[in-house]
C-alpha cells in the first residue's frame, strides 16, 4: 500500500484496513455511516462503526417468499459483501417511513410554525448497482426540476455513496435484464469490487466523483494490480451469467411495458388476487415505491398540531379512497395497478422503468408472488415469447 | 367563557378489564384527558358516578347474558357517541370460543349448580346489538390509539387508525419478516396493525390481537401455513384466538375443522 498522498491512478485498491479507515474517516467528517450488518436472521442496513460490524462470512439464499441467512464457512475471513441485498434498502434513509413535515404552536389567534432541523448526513456503504439505479429513480420523482421535495433533496445532497459491485446474484435478482447491474457505472462517490478467493481479500476501487477522489486520498490505498482488475471483472461477469434465463437465472420479459399496457383486462389478475394478501410488503421493500399518506395530529388541548408523512401502499383499501369510497376495492385491481405502474406507465411519467430488477418484492412477498413470472405469463398469453 | 366539558363514561361487559387498564395506563396523558373531559362514569378508576346522558361512552367487553343486552341498549340511549374498545367488544373476545361449541356443556363441566347460570349461547360484539360509532381494535387496545380517538373526537377531526396490515407496521419499523426469513407462521398479513409492533419486534410472529385487516385474504395465508407443514387443527387454532368471532377469522377456522 502506498501512502495517502501518493499520485492517484484510475483504478486503485484498498485492503480491509483501508476500508476500516474509510468508515472511520467518513464518521470523522460528520457522516453517519450506514452499512450491512447481521440482525434478526438477516443482513439489514444500520449504523456501522468499522469493518468488524460488517457481515463477514455471511451470505444469503433467496427465492419467492423465502430468505435464509447462510454462513459461507469462512467466518471472519469470509467475504464482507458475500450477501446480495439487505432485507430493506436505502430508501428508508432517503425517504423515511415516517417524517414530520412541520409542527405548529398556537399563539393567541394565530400559529407559529416550526421548521424541521437539518437532516443527518449519511454515508451509504455497500450500495448495489440496482439500488443506485433506484436512487436515480427516486431522484427523478422527488427532485426533477419541475417539483422538488425539500426534505428529500436535503437528505440526498448530503449523502456520500460507496457502491459495491456484485460477484454473485441471488435467484431473485434480474438486474442484468433491466440494464441496471450487476456493476455500478455512475452515481457513486467510490465503487468497490471485493476480490474473490483468498482469505480477508481486499477491494478494487473506482472513483466516481471529486468527493470520492478526496476521500480515497485520505485513506491508505494503492494502484490495483492488473490481475486484481481482471479478477474483479470476472466476479461481476459471474453474477451476470448467473442471471441468464438459459442458465436457470431470472430475466424480465422483453417489452414488459408494452405487455402490461395491452393487458388491462386479463384473467391473470383474478388468479393473482386469489394468492395476493394485499399486505403491502412488496411496496415497502421496493427501492422505488415512493407513495405516502399525510396524517395530521393534535395534542389534547389543541395547542400543538403536527403534520406527518408516512409510507403508504397501493395495496391498501384506503390508498384509493376518494369521496364516496375506494376506487380499487378488489385485490385484482390493486395488483394490476402496482405492476402496471412499475413496468409500464412509469416510463411515461418519469422516463424510466419503475422496476430496477432487485427482486426484493419477490423474496419478501410472504406468498412469493413474482413480478417476472406474472409479466412473463401475460406475454406468453399473447403468444409473443 | 368556559365551555362545558364533554362527559365521558366507561362501561364494562364480558371482559378482563385489560382495555380499561390501558386507559389508566395513559398516566401523564390521563391528566390531560381528565382536564379535557368530565369523567362521569368509570368504576375501574373511581366510585363517583354522574348521571347520563353522556357525550362519549367507551364500551369494553362482549355481550354474553340477556342482562347485557338490556344494559347495552340503555347505554346506547344515553350516549351521543358510542365507541367500543378491544377484541371482546369488537369481535366477542376469547370467550367467543364458546360459539363453536355447546355452551351448556361448558356450564355443566364448570358449575356444581348449572341451573343458577343464566347465559347466552354465544359471545357477541356490541355492534351486533346496537349501532356503534367507532370500533377500536386490540387485545388489549393500544393506549396511543385510544388517546388518538379521544383526541380526534375532542378536536373534531378524523381519528388516524389505519385498517392496513401488520406487515406495513413491520416494514416501517425495519423489522425483518419472520415468515420469509425463518419460515414461522404469522398472522400479520391478515391482521390489522395497531399494537405498535409488539411481537414482531422481539422476533415473534403476530397472533392477530387486532383482528382482521380490511379485506384479509385468509385462505391464501392458510394455504401457506398448510404448505409449510402446519396440520389442519393447527391452522384452525391459529385463526381461533382473541378474535375467533371476527367474521373472516371465524370462516377460515371453520374451513379447517
Ligand atoms: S418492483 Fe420488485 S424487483 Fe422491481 S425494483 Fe421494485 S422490489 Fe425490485
Ligand atoms: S404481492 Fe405479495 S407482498 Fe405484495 S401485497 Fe400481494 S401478497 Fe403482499
Amino acid at each position: 500500500m502506498v501512502e495517502p498522498d501518493k499520485q492517484d491512478h484510475p483504478i486503485m485498491a484498498i485492503d480491509r484496513d483501508g476500508l476500516n479507515a474509510l468508515i472511520q474517516r467518513l464518521a470523522a467528517e460528520g457522516y453517519q455511516v450506514i452499512g450491512p450488518r447481521v440482525e434478526d436472521a438477516a443482513v439489514v442496513l444500520g449504523p456501522v462503526a468499522g469493518v468488524a460490524d460488517l457481515p463477514a462470512g455471511w451470505t444469503d439464499e433467496q427465492s419467492g417468499g423465502h430468505y435464509r441467512l447462510v454462513a459461507d464457512g469462512k467466518g471472519e475471513a469470509g467475504a464482507l459483501f458475500g450477501y446480495t441485498l439487505a432485507a430493506q434498502g436505502w430508501k428508508r434513509y432517503l425517504h423515511p417511513p415516517r417524517t414530520r413535515l412541520w409542527q405548529a404552536h398556537r399563539e393567541g389567534r394565530s400559529w407559529r410554525v416550526e421548521a424541521e432541523a437539518a437532516p443527518q448526513r449519511y454515508a451509504f456503504l455497500g450500495v448495489r448497482a440496482c439500488e443506485l439505479s433506484a436512487i436515480g429513480v427516486l431522484d427523478r420523482v422527488f427532485d426533477n426540476g419541475q417539483f422538488t421535495d425539500p426534505g428529500y433533496a436535503a437528505r440526498r445532497s448530503g449523502t456520500f455513496i460507496v457502491a459495491v459491485n456484485c460477484g454473485r446474484a441471488a435467484a431473485t435478482c434480474f438486474c442484468a435484464s433491466m440494464d441496471t447491474g450487476p456493476k455500478a457505472h455512475a452515481g457513486f462517490d467510490l465503487a468497490l469490487t471485493e476480490l474473490p478467493g483468498e482469505d480477508r481479500a481486499g477491494f478494487v476501487v473506482e472513483v466516481g466523483s471529486p468527493a470520492g477522489a478526496a476521500m480515497l486520498q485520505a485513506i491508505p490505498h494503492g494502484p490495483a494490480a492488473a490481475a486484481d482488475i481482471d479478477a474483479a471483472e470476472r466476479a461481476v461477469a459471474t453474477a451476470t451469467a448467473q442471471m441468464q434465463r438459459a442458465a436457470g437465472g431470472r430475466e424480465m420479459v422483453a417489452d414488459a411495458a408494452g405487455v402490461l399496457s395491452r393487458n388491462a383486462e386479463h384473467p391473470l389478475w383474478e388468479a393473482v388476487a386469489a394468492r395476493c394478501l394485499g399486505c403491502g410488503n412488496c411496496t415497502a421493500v421496493c427501492p422505488t415505491c415512493f407513495c405516502t399518506s399525510v396524517e395530521d395530529t393534535t395534542d389534547l388541548s389543541g395547542e400543538v398540531a403536527e403534520r406527518w408523512r408516512r409510507w403508504d401502499s397501493c395495496f391498501t383499501l384506503d390508498f384509493s379512497y376518494i369521496h364516496g369510497g375506494s376506487v380499487r376495492r378488489g385485490t385484482a385491481s390493486r395488483y394490476r395497478q402496482w405492476i402496471t405502474h412499475k413496468l409500464s406507465y412509469w416510463h411515461e411519467q418519469f422516463g424510466t422503468s419503475g422496476c430496477v430488477g432487485c427482486g426484493r418484492c419477490i423474496t419478501w412477498c410472504p406468498v412469493g408472488i413474482d413480478i417476472t413470472e406474472e409479466a412473463r405469463a401475460l406475454a406468453e398469453s399473447e403468444g409473443r415469447t | 367563557m368556559t365551555a362545558r366539558k364533554p362527559k365521558l363514561a366507561v362501561w364494562k361487559f364480558s371482559s378482563c378489564d385489560g382495555c380499561q387498564l390501558s386507559l389508566l395506563d395513559c398516566e401523564d396523558e390521563l391528566l390531560a384527558v381528565a382536564d379535557a373531559v368530565e369523567i362521569a362514569y368509570f368504576l375501574e378508576a373511581t366510585r363517583a358516578q354522574v348521571k347520563g346522558p353522556y357525550d362519549v361512552s367507551l364500551v369494553e367487553g362482549s355481550v354474553t347474558t340477556p342482562e347485557d343486552i338490556r344494559r347495552i341498549r340503555k347505554i346506547r340511549k344515553q350516549s351521543k357517541v358510542l365507541i367500543t374498545i378491544g377484541a371482546c367488544a369488537t369481535a366477542g373476545g376469547i370467550q367467543a370460543l364458546r360459539n363453536f361449541n355447546r355452551v351448556y356443556d361448558f356450564i355443566t363441566a364448570v358449575y356444581a349448580e348449572p341451573d343458577y347460570i343464566e347465559t347466552l349461547a354465544t359471545s357477541t360484539p356490541i355492534q351486533d346489538h346496537v349501532p356503534v360509532d367507532f370500533e377500536l381494535r386490540g387485545c388489549p387496545i393500544n393506549k396511543y390509539q385510544l388517546l388518538e380517538v379521544v383526541n380526534a373526537l375532542l378536536n373534531g377531526r378524523r381519528p388516524v387508525v389505519p385498517a392496513h396490515s401488520q406487515c406495513v407496521e413491520c416494514k416501517a419499523h425495519g423489522t425483518v419478516c419472520v415468515m420469509v426469513s425463518q419460515g414461522t407462521p404469522c398472522l400479520g398479513p391478515v391482521t390489522q396493525a395497531g399494537c405498535g409492533n409488539l411481537c414482531p419486534s422481539v422476533n415473534r410472529a403476530c397472533y392477530g390481537c387486532f383482528g382482521p385487516k380490511e379485506m384479509p385474504n385468509t385462505s391464501s395465508l392458510a394455504g401457506w401455513f398448510s404448505a409449510n407443514g402446519l396440520g389442519q387443527p393447527h391452522v384452525r387454532d391459529f385463526f381461533r384466538s382473541f378474535n375467533a368471532g371476527a367474521e373472516p377469522f371465524r370462516r377460515e377456522s371453520e374451513a379447517h375443522e
